[in-house]
């Protein structure tokens, strides 16, 4: 059994000097520069041995409707802060999930996210690390748009090569199917 | 041309059987449909169920299932049909020996189903092959099937063999891969768009006597 997430995380703290990680229900989250540091830790070091790499997987955040943070400031609130919060939400943020297991101590599962920016999400990839991540991330950049620095063989995996966009995205419009021609 | 029945009965009674040319052969091939093999999601669970011997389409002169095109009749399209596999689809089709029939099983053939707002789904396969009976269900049941597969052979029936080696489907345009979907989106020879319904005009001229 793995202790709780606290003492996970000062265990992983002492042993990654200058790594930032905060928890966040329930998972770990961390930076993306961090990423290949706290994955080589979890698998390599004896008392995690995190070796499987169960999921792996992209949630789509869109920059905050306008409607929604100007509630606040609308019930009598002062408009400064929220207006300072929207400057970072508005751009929108990709989060990626790992879910790690470990087949020789049984025990698991640990969550970490990170969070990308959603104009250019870039990190580097953990194929390397657990060669099962292979198709996942394949998967991830196909329908997500993820680029993954370091995958040997970066491509989509389930839309053909010819398609455009990116269609797990929240903002993605499929095509009208009953219109022969693009109207556009 | 129809042979009066009460004749055809009072002479069975004697021991004299007459039938017509078209009525041996539809009922031969009425009753040796041969399926394709071809499974594409859930609905192919109850397509299999339905050729075990619980349902036993064997009854029906259809439990032959044919893994080659070239040996099929039918072709059940049992599932949801995604773009991707959309081109295969009418490929087999056009493979298939002639007279040949195609049975949209299940909402997801038919119309995508649940699916249909998906970006992966097409939308029927009505739109790139002519399909002869629908059978509608999530999935359907193996008896649903069963009843498609009788109205399939109903209409064999009343067709005649002249009709029928006459009816040429030909090949059917194979659609690519764009940059949102198939190119085209349909092919407008098999299917158009639903038009909006047209108000019913109350008070149109008379057609002149």
């Amino acid at each position: 059994m793995l202790p709780p997430l606290e003492e996970l995380k000062t265990a992983l703290e002492e042993l990654l000097p200058g790594v930032a990680i905060t928890i966040d229900d329930g998972s770990f989250l961390i930076g993306a520069s961090d990423l290949t540091a706290v994955c080589r830790c979890l698998k390599d070091t004896e008392r995690f041995h995190l070796d499987y790499l169960a999921n792996l997987t992209a949630i789509d955040y869109l920059p905050d409707l306008p409607a929604l943070s100007a509630v606040p400031s609308g019930t009598g609130q002062a408009g400064a802060p929220s207006s300072n919060q929207t400057g970072a939400a508005q751009a929108g943020r990709i989060e990626l999930v790992y879910h790690l297991y470990s087949m020789a101590k049984k025990h698991g599962p640990v969550t970490l996210k990170v969070k990308l920016p959603r104009g250019n999400p870039t990190v580097v990839s953990v194929t390397p690390i657990w060669r099962g991540a292979e198709f996942q991330e394949r998967e991830a950049y196909d329908l997500y748009g993820v680029t993954f620095t370091g995958h040997p063989d970066l491509r989509r995996i389930l839309m053909w090569d010819g398609f455009s966009g990116y269609p797990m995205r929240k903002d993605y419009v499929p095509e009208d199917q009953d219109t022969l021609e693009h109207s556009v | 041309m129809a042979i009066d029945e009460g004749l055809q009965s009072e002479l069975k009674k004697h021991g004299v059987y007459v039938t017509t040319w078209d009525q041996l052969v539809n009922w031969g091939r009425s009753n040796s449909i041969w399926p394709l093999q071809f499974g594409l999601a859930c609905c192919a669970i109850e397509m299999i169920a339905t050729a075990a011997s619980r349902y036993d389409i064997a009854r029906f002169g259809s439990e032959i299932f044919r893994a080659s095109p070239r040996q099929a009749d039918l072709m059940i399209v049992a599932g949801t049909v995604t773009k991707k596999m959309t081109p295969q689809v009418v490929r087999l089709y056009n493979q298939m020996a002639e007279p040949k029939y195609v049975i949209s099983m299940g909402a997801c053939a038919t119309s995508g189903g649940p699916f249909h707002t998906g970006y992966n789904v097409l939308k029927g396969i009505d739109r790139f092959i002519p399909v002869d009976v629908y059978i509608p269900g999530c999935p359907p049941t193996p008896q649903a099937l069963l009843e498609g597969l009788m109205k399939l052979q109903q209409q064999i029936k009343s067709r005649s063999m002249g009709q029928e080696v006459n009816k040429k489907q030909g090949e059917y345009p194979i659609p690519a891969f764009g940059a949102s979907g198939l190119e085209p989106r349909y092919n407008p020879e098999v299917w158009q768009p639903p038009q909006p319904a047209s108000i019913p005009m109350t008070s149109t001229t008379p057609p002149a006597s």
